[in-house]
């Protein structure tokens, strides 16, 4: 991601805008770096402060909030610590949900990403927009109609009931299932897309040689096709994980008590006078954590793969 | 090595793949499709098909609701509306210092800052921007909705915009100042035409990933105020009803309306100004 | 082709120009001088600088070092909207969003010139170069042989001072570069402006130029018509990338008024002209293929200068390539012109070889 578009023009600019860049690129660094850099900032400030009964904070240092998360009987009490299993196990459980869901993306896009880009060239464009077309349907009405159409009374399992397939309404909602198909539903393009990148510039002589040192479809496919797409592969997997972790409205609408996940965690300390703030944004700040090492992880592996 | 003689052996094709594509084609439709089919039942029930009707959608428009639900759409579009115009005029002027600008100082954390909006996730987005609001004493409401909706907009607003950019050949404005164009004339008369595309583009897209928002925007707006969305969910919590599909199939619509523009509009001159740098290419 | 008389103005002086970037350094210490109406052509492989020399001089590079001066002023400080200077660019650069007369018109419309003015003379540029009934098309409309004739039509209009074209019939093929070369010529003679132009192609230098400069490096090598070019090297460079040339390693004994005396391998003595004052030790001459012939060894007559055996011969319509190993390992070319009394010798054959007057040159490096 970083390079490509940052570094072309890097050299060949005419120098037209010669002095004057600094000027057109202020605009982008007050917005962004007030409106989203301070506001980290300041959430990783609050994750240390006391709260406040009704919501909001008290000015005051302390741990609590990073305690609470990691420790039952805190680590600076009279008694030894005890390690707080509830929070880690929602984050372990998001963890475990995202990937997940990333599979689901990844078994059923692959071969549809394959299948779009062995398309004639004409027709690809025509797969590629009705693949992305429910994407650009809202988030929120995309999870709603799903939670409408997988519901006890809904009409998928009115449909599975008249086809005789079964005898009592399926109960897929509030159930990890749900959820999963809720993160499948929001992200699956974001998997379907660079796995279609990398596979439209597979090169087919490659296959053709395999198939000649007498290598079958799937032989091909394990060892020749993979490697080769494996970077967008990667991407669209880091696309669909980061998301799906942080998720808040496919938890929510289509998971129940038993599928309690990060988003909804953070969600609940800001509502009405239950919450805690400096909790709150200590659980977003480890959140964030993770996602950046993540990434950085991947920045890392591409760039070490482009001075190869 | 063929197993099935005389037949030549596709070896594109791997069987199974056409199934899970429709199968996942099926999985994206069919949700959309029973909303907007059960948006036109004639039963308040949502689960039995009782015939073609519209008075779901008369009741979004006229019904005990309706004066919400207007106010929220009105909310959304004006602030969609602001918020777009406001990222892509700030996507432009990055776009041109990152891909136009040969000296500029800090471009690789200025390409990260553009993307800074992406790369964290939503809900940390959503938390931070309301603890900065509380911090800073900025009351929640219409602003706050339309600050936050400008941060993130701008990545969505820069990206058809540095793309369509980047297949501008930078010769034509150094030919243009060979030609005695100063680098304002330059811009005007040549890189802004050729841009249009991208710009439309990228406004386009902006203004729908404003419209769409929920998460950020249930956080930072408080109490008072509604979007569309927000609307939508709250509405949604006290249980579905066929008013709810009404209006998400409206708002399908309108997405679908719009990415499509967005689209069109991309793809708007691509074909004549690409052609003459392919051709030249031996 | 008969020499111009060029007149003696000088229209472009680079002194002593340096261009680094970093640590790298694209030129080093150029210095030129080019004049009035002169068809002068920069010739070098890629990556010699002949394309940030143009590029300097129509201002979209700055120099680390040294003046640009056109017809006296120094415009090094100018940018590039600025200098009466216009470019025909390699892949012409034409603005796709504009008719072919909007492109044309378009410098002079920066120029506030009055509308009919404008119009006339791209109508009378149109008409230079043989494209006046495509005046409304858009660039996606055109050949790569129209387009380039657009672009140059475009670069033509303003009247600039001097023209630069860079490599600007490298996109088009073979036949078409041969008549478009031509074409060229003829208006830069009908114009009379001074044209700077630059190439990797050793004949469209021979064939279009007044004058070259052939630059190797970031350095200029070598300046001077094709004619000296071609025959009178100065250095290795020079002698190899024009044309076919043999080198043979000598050993120099004395250099006396532009002359040379040597030692050939073999041991014989020759006396040619030399590129330069060397001191006696080793050395290089060049010899160009076709300045040989091929002789009797055993023969005591004949003024065989060097000796060895037939290798390979290739049969090449027009002439025969003979390359001959002589006694101490080096390989010469040789271009025998085929004729009814030339006599294919066998391989393995000893020959000797001999030169016309004046075919060896000592080189100055």
């Amino acid at each position: 991601m970083a390079g490509g578009i940052a570094d072309a023009g890097a050299g060949t600019g005419a120098g037209i805008y010669r002095g004057r860049a600094g000027w057109l690129i202020l605009p982008s660094w007050l917005v962004i770096g007030f409106f989203l850099l301070l506001p980290v900032i300041m959430m990783l400030v609050y994750s240390f402060l006391t709260k406040e009964f009704r919501g909001g904070v008290i000015w005051e240092f302390s741990l609590a909030a990073y305690d609470r998360f990691f420790f039952d009987r805190g680590l600076f009490g009279d008694e030894a610590p005890v390690i707080e299993w509830t929070y880690i196990t929602i984050f372990w459980r998001s963890l475990w949900q995202a990937g997940l869901a990333t599979l689901l993306c990844l078994v059923i896009g692959f071969p549809t990403a394959w299948f779009i880009a062995t398309r004639v060239p004409r027709h690809r464009t025509v797969w590629l927009l009705l693949i992305t077309v429910p994407y650009w349907v809202n988030l929120l009405i995309r999870t709603v109609s799903m939670k409408f159409l997988i519901r006890d009374s809904g009409p998928l399992n009115e449909f599975l009931l008249w086809l005789g397939v079964i005898a009592e309404p399926v109960h897929l909602i509030n159930t990890n299932l749900a959820v999963q198909l809720g993160l499948f539903y929001s992200y699956l393009p974001f998997m379907v897309l660079p796995v279609y990148a990398s596979a439209e510039r597979y090169n087919f002589a490659l296959s053709e040689a395999a198939a000649d040192l007498y290598a079958g479809r799937w032989t091909t496919l394990r060892l020749i096709i993979l490697p080769v797409v494996r970077p967008g592969i990667i991407a669209g997997s880091i696309l669909v994980f980061v998301p799906s972790l942080g998720a808040f409205l496919a938890p929510d609408l289509l998971g129940g008590a038993k599928t309690f996940m990060i988003g909804s965690l953070i969600e609940e300390q800001f509502k009405g006078n239950a919450g805690n703030w400096p909790f709150g944004a200590a659980v977003s700040m480890i959140l964030l954590t993770i996602v950046m090492m993540l990434l950085l992880l991947y920045a890392r592996t591409q760039t070490r793969r482009e001075a190869r | 090595m063929g197993k099935t003689s005389g037949k030549i052996i596709d070896l594109r094709r791997f069987p199974g793949f056409l199934p899970l594509t429709l199968l996942c084609l099926v999985m994206l439709y069919a949700p959309l499709l029973v909303v907007m089919v059960y948006s036109f039942n004639d039963n308040s029930s949502i689960t039995l098909w009782s015939g073609f009707s519209l008075r779901w959608y008369d009741d979004v428009f006229f019904g005990l609701e309706a004066p919400k639900f207007k106010q929220a759409a009105l909310n959304s579009l004006t602030i969609a509306f602001a918020a777009a115009t406001c990222a892509t005029a700030i996507a432009v002027s990055a776009a041109v210092a990152m891909l136009r600008a040969r000296n500029l100082r800090g471009r690789t954390a200025s390409f990260a800052l553009i993307n800074l909006p992406l790369m964290v996730p939503e809900i940390v987005t959503a938390v931070a921007s309301l603890i900065f609001f509380s911090a800073i004493g900025f009351t929640a409401g219409y602003l706050t909705i339309l600050v936050a909706h400008i941060v993130f907009c701008i990545p969505f607003a820069y990206l058809p915009i540095a793309a369509r950019m980047q297949s501008i050949e930078d010769t034509c404005e150094q030919a243009a100042m060979d030609l005695y164009a100063t680098p304002a004339e330059a811009f005007r008369l040549i890189l802004l035409p050729l841009m249009l595309p991208g710009i439309f583009s990228g406004y386009l897209l902006a203004f729908i990933i404003s419209l769409d928002d929920f998460l950020i925007t249930n956080f930072v707006k408080g109490a008072g105020i509604e979007t569309l969305p927000t609307a939508i969910f709250g509405s949604v919590k006290q249980g579905i009803k066929p008013n709810i599909m009404a209006i998400s199939t409206l708002l399908l619509l309108v997405s679908v309306g719009f990415v499509t523009l967005s689209y069109l509009a991309s793809r708007m001159g691509q074909n004549p100004k690409t052609q003459i740098n392919n051709d030249k290419k031996l | 082709m008969l020499q111009r008389v060029l007149s003696e103005t000088v229209a472009v002086g680079i002194e002593n120009v340096t261009k680094n970037y970093g640590s790298f350094t694209a030129l080093s210490g150029v210095s030129l001088e080019i004049r009035d109406n002169e068809f002068f052509t920069l010739l070098g492989p890629s990556g010699c600088g002949k394309t940030t020399l143009l590029r300097s001089i129509a201002g979209f590079e700055e120099i680390s070092g040294g003046a640009i001066r056109l017809y006296g002023a120094d415009i090094a400080g100018l940018p590039p909207h600025r200098r009466p200077v216009n470019t025909v660019f390699q892949q012409y650069a034409l603005f796709p969003h504009m008719t072919v007369a909007q492109n044309v018109e378009f410098g002079l419309r920066r120029l506030k010139q009055p509308d009919a003015q404008a119009r006339a003379r791209c109508a009378e540029v149109l008409e230079l170069v043989q494209l006046s009934d495509f005046a409304g098309r858009t660039p996606a409309q055109l050949s790569g042989g129209q387009q380039q004739r657009v672009a140059l039509a475009r670069a033509l209009a303003p009247r600039p001072k001097l023209l630069l074209l860079d490599e600007p019939l490298s996109a088009l093929d073979l036949k078409l570069r041969q008549a478009v070369r031509v074409e060229l010529k003829q208006i830069q003679k009908e114009t009379g402006i001074t044209f700077i132009f630059v190439t990797h192609d050793q004949e469209e230098a021979l064939t279009m130029s007044d004058r070259i400069a052939v630059m190797s490096a970031g350095e200029v090598q070598q300046v001077g018509s094709p004619r000296e070019i071609y025959e009178t090297p100065r250095n290795r460079f020079v002698a190899d990338f024009i044309g076919e040339t043999n080198l043979l390693d000598v050993t120099v004994t004395a250099v006396t008024g532009g002359r040379a005396n040597c030692i050939l391998p073999g041991g014989r003595a020759i006396d040619c002209p030399a590129a330069a004052v060397l001191d006696p030790g080793p050395g290089h001459l060049s010899v160009r293929p076709e300045r040989m012939r091929l002789t009797t060894p055993t023969d005591p007559e004949s003024d065989t200068l060097l000796s060895g055996a037939v290798v390979n011969h290739v049969y090449l319509g027009t002439d025969m390539q003979v390359m001959v190993r002589l006694d101490d390992g080096e390989v010469m070319t040789l271009r025998l012109q085929n004729s009814d009394t030339t006599t294919i010798p066998e391989l393995g054959a000893p020959v000797g070889i001999a030169l016309e007057a004046g075919a060896a040159r000592l080189l100055a490096d």
